[in-house]
């Protein structure tokens, strides 16, 4: 069955540090209005941190490059994020995901970027081909508060 | 941002700000500064106006307790907020984080 779509939002930017920052201020602005607790906000901002940050500091790793933030809000009240670039690629996924597992120890890197992910979100979907990119998917169900 | 309080053996960070791979690196560059003049035997990391930490910041706390452990010092991090001690306790440092330590 499609879930109906609320609100979506699309949004580029180059693989700077500086849009850490500004990409998970976005999602969060996003996902406001699923009226969420601060809890999930906070769950939301980080995912989005993690996935965005190794865009920019794995994928594209040598150049600058596109990333690309994809949000959607569905009427189940599941926030959809999926965090996109077009640059090296994970050769293999199930171990770059392992806890732990990094290729950047030398940069302060300590593999827990994916646990943290998906921690904080129910659903985590990773994507990639060697050279082509990688697309990180994951969603996750706000429980509305009694108001 | 980072803020010093140094009493001689323990020296306090007071971070401020987010932490993330952006903010991470001059954060980095203060804290081993401190670390290689000082010497201090504990550095307590206070979190207090730290309102968001990624997998960043563990790297961050991971490469200070490595550089304090060599020389036999220690770290502590106190007033993590929950979503910060969250983060934490996934990495697996929650046995760092001390609760009420007085500075
Ligand atoms: N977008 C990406 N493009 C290429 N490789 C990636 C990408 N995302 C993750 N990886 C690979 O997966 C590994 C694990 O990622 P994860 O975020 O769990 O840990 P990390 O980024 O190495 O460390 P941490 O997130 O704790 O700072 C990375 O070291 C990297 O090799
Ligand atoms: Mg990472």
């Amino acid at each position: 069955m499609k879930k109906e779509i609320l609100n979506e939002a699309r949004i580029q930017f180059p693989s700077c540090s500086a849009n850490e920052s500004f990409a998970r201020a976005a999602a969060a602005a996003f996902a406001a209005q699923a009226d969420p607790t601060v809890q999930e906000i906070s769950e939301i901002k980080t995912a989005v941190s993690e996935a965005v940050t190794n865009a920019i500091v794995h994928g594209y790793r040598d150049r600058m490059g596109t990333v690309e933030l994809h949000l959607r809000r569905y009427a189940d009240n599941t926030i959809y994020i999926a965090v996109k670039d077009k640059g090296s690629g994970i050769e293999n996924i199930e171990q770059a995901m392992t806890p732990l597992f990094t290729t950047a120890a030398d940069e302060e890197r300590s593999g827990l970027g994916f646990s943290v992910m998906e921690s904080f979100m129910d659903k985590l979907r990773v994507k990639s081909a060697a050279g082509k990119g990688t697309t990180v998917t994951m969603e996750k169900k706000l429980n509305r508060r009694e108001k | 941002m980072v803020k010093l309080y140094n009493d001689g053996k323990r020296i306090t960070a007071a971070l401020s700000g987010d932490i993330d791979h952006h903010t991470a690196r001059l954060m980095r560059a203060e804290l081993d500064d401190v670390i290689s003049h000082s010497h201090p035997e504990m550095l307590i990391i206070d979190l207090e106006n730290v309102g968001f930490m990624d997998s960043s910041g563990i790297g961050l706390i991971l490469g200070r307790l490595k550089a304090m452990r060599e020389n036999g010092g220690d770290i502590i991090i106190k007033n993590a907020r929950p979503n910060i001690a969250a983060v934490i306790r996934i990495s697996g440092l929650s046995n760092l984080i001390a609760e009420g330590v007085r500075t």
